[in-house]
């Protein structure tokens, strides 16, 4: 009898004895975790600290001029931000009025129209395409895209719109040499097309069915289910998706600076060379040294700026779109 | 065994009794359905009388839902679900290839388990559905929309917000407006797939007194896994059991004295 409430003892005492870890393993993890996102934060600082600090000699000798000024001598040491400032925004505008309705058209096809067997076919092209390297898309638009957009479409149509008043002068081609500010863009918004029509598709796929199959219930077609409750109802991370698109098109660099033609003149046409804020920077760079590099460097801050201010801008957009 | 039947009576009691000479509106026969290989309904032939309210009832998995889907076809929606058989609304077969359906959901309106409003204003959410099939002046507009919202029973309640979202009322008068959208196109039948099942009491008792009014304009057609519910409010009652109709008749003979054990046994709670 004693012997079996021994072992009882024992078998009890057995279950209670747990095996904690050290207090101090658990306050090395949360210093852990919490040093890796000060690091992130410290990164930051440090490059836009390094950035404004390199370029401050440049916004000091040309003060507010350096962004309203479209000069950009090497040879004079004269520099002047305004022609990247319009050509990084204006590619952008145009890789985004190209993208967004393609991106749009394809996640409405994924989600609503595709025949099932289609879809993964599709849907993989266009993750592929997110995959491509920017390089990539950059040496395809000057050796094979922009020959053909010279011939087919800058050539044509510059003879045509020659002497037309507006037209005349924004789809004129002194050079028709297929590369500029169009091909830019339209490069642009093939890189683009991927992450917005990913993104929407996975939006529209999250809407309950039964929001679908009512607006089909009260007798709709398929265009006014998609334009006007579908879309509505997705409407504010739409925007958000083409944020993440615009992001991107802003500071891509590679492909720009491939196809953009890199020119220092201010130009109204779509058609001619200009060059964007990272393009400026990838060309120049390297061989860049004194003044020279100091603008370069502000022309960083600017690009820091600039999308800083369009993301900002965005979110505001969509706060207020949430709160209406 | 008695008590429960005196339960259902007195339950029955609320509903008005089951007009057997009303002309029928809607017919099935045979009618088959599959989902892909899957036959979910077999050979059920039916009918909907006119201005009564028929409860679909049966555990789940039954083919109740999939019954009523076929009624204004928005199973074709996905290719891999498909109908034989006929479904005569009015006597004309509305599984019929030449049968324009978007027109045809306009006749059938359905309304579904989760309350959906349209991300767009109360006002809109009626005059939406309206618009599709009528040209009327903005005058004419209003009328029906009151109208419609009067009917369902929620006009008092947000006439003086008609132009905020629809998303911003509660639950139960989200599924009104529903409700209100649906009978703004001033269709022949209306459909309900367990309408209040998201709903809590007090808002499942307004709809219900709304389903009891909107019948003297309206076929109803009503799936429910609420016994209590199909007791209150339907005139007819359909039992179904793995895809097979198994009994078919006036509610309160349905719930007093079923002719299947099968029946009784659901209808009791000892299944299901």
């Amino acid at each position: 009898m004693a012997v079996l409430s021994d072992e009882i003892i024992v078998s009890t005492n057995k279950q209670t004895v747990r095996h904690r870890t050290s207090p101090l393993f658990d306050q090395g993890f949360r210093s852990a975790s919490y040093g890796s996102a000060l690091i992130v934060l410290a990164v930051l600082a440090g490059i836009i600290g390094t950035m404004v600090y390199g370029g401050w000699p440049a916004f000091q000798e040309f003060g507010f001029g350096f962004i309203t000024s479209s000069i950009w001598n090497v040879g004079a040491d004269q520099y002047g931000a305004w022609v990247a400032i319009t050509g990084t925004l204006t590619s952008a505008l145009i890789a985004l009025v190209i993208g967004v309705p393609i991106s749009i058209g394809i996640a409405i096809f994924l989600t609503q129209l595709c025949p099932p067997w289609l879809r993964r076919p599709v849907s993989t092209t266009i993750e592929l395409l997110a995959a491509v390297p920017s390089i990539i898309y950059g040496m395809w638009g000057l050796f094979v895209f922009a020959p053909l957009f010279a011939n087919y479409v800058q050539i044509p149509l510059t003879t045509l719109v020659e002497g037309i008043p507006i037209l005349g002068t924004v789809l004129y081609a002194r050079v028709p040499s297929g590369v500029g500010m169009m091909t830019a863009g339209i490069i642009l918004a093939i890189m683009i097309i991927p992450f917005i029509a990913s993104i929407t598709r996975d939006i529209l796929d999250q809407i309950p069915t039964v929001l679908r199959e009512s607006a089909y219930g009260i007798g709709c077609t398929t265009w006014e289910v998609v334009r006007y409750v579908l879309l509505p109802q997705a409407g504010v991370s739409i925007i958000g998706a083409i944020m993440l698109g615009l992001g991107r098109a802003l500071g891509e660099t590679m492909a720009v600076t491939f196809v953009i033609g890199n020119a220092n003149r201010l130009s109204l046409s779509l058609f001619d060379p200009s060059s964007t804020i990272a393009s400026r920077i990838a060309n120049e760079f390297n061989e860049a040294a004194g003044m020279q590099m100091n603008a370069l460097l502000a022309l960083g801050c600017i690009l820091f700026v600039v999308t800083f201010i369009v993301l900002a801008l965005a979110r505001l957009l969509i706060a207020r779109m949430k709160t209406h | 065994m008695s008590t429960i039947a005196l339960n259902t009576s007195s339950a029955i009691g609320n509903a008005a009794a089951a007009d057997a000479g009303a002309p029928v509106r809607i017919a099935v026969r045979n009618l088959n359905f599959y989902y892909g290989d899957f036959r979910s309904l077999k050979d059920i032939s039916l009918d909907f009388y006119d201005r009564q309210v028929t409860a679909l009832i049966g555990p789940s998995g039954c083919g109740k839902s999939t019954l009523l889907r076929t009624f204004n076809r928005i199973y074709s929606l996905y290719p891999e679900q498909r109908a034989d058989g006929e479904i005569l609304l009015d006597g004309q077969n509305i599984l019929s290839p030449s049968i324009d359906v978007n027109e045809l959901r306009a006749r059938v309106g359905m309304v579904f388990q989760k309350p959906t409003p349209f991300p767009m204003s109360i006002y809109d959410n009626i005059a939406f559905g309206i618009k599709l099939y009528e040209r009327l002046s903005k005058a004419e507009l209003d009328g029906r929309v009151e109208e419609a919202l009067r009917k369902a029973a929620l006009w008092d309640e947000v006439k003086d917000k008609l132009r905020q979202s629809g998303m911003g009322l509660s639950g139960g008068q989200q599924q009104r407006l529903c409700i209100a959208r649906t009978i703004a196109q001033r269709p022949e039948v209306i459909l309900l797939d367990e309408p209040t099942s998201a709903l809590d009491p007090i808002s499942t008792g307004k709809i219900e007194e709304l389903i009891e009014q909107l019948r003297s304009e309206f076929t109803i057609v009503i799936v429910t896994h609420n016994m209590q519910q199909a007791a209150r409010i339907s005139q007819f009652t359909a039992f179904m059991y793995l895809g097979e109709l198994v009994e078919f008749g006036p509610t309160t003979k349905m719930f007093m004295n079923p002719s299947k054990k099968q029946t009784q046994d659901y209808i009791t709670g000892r299944f299901g």
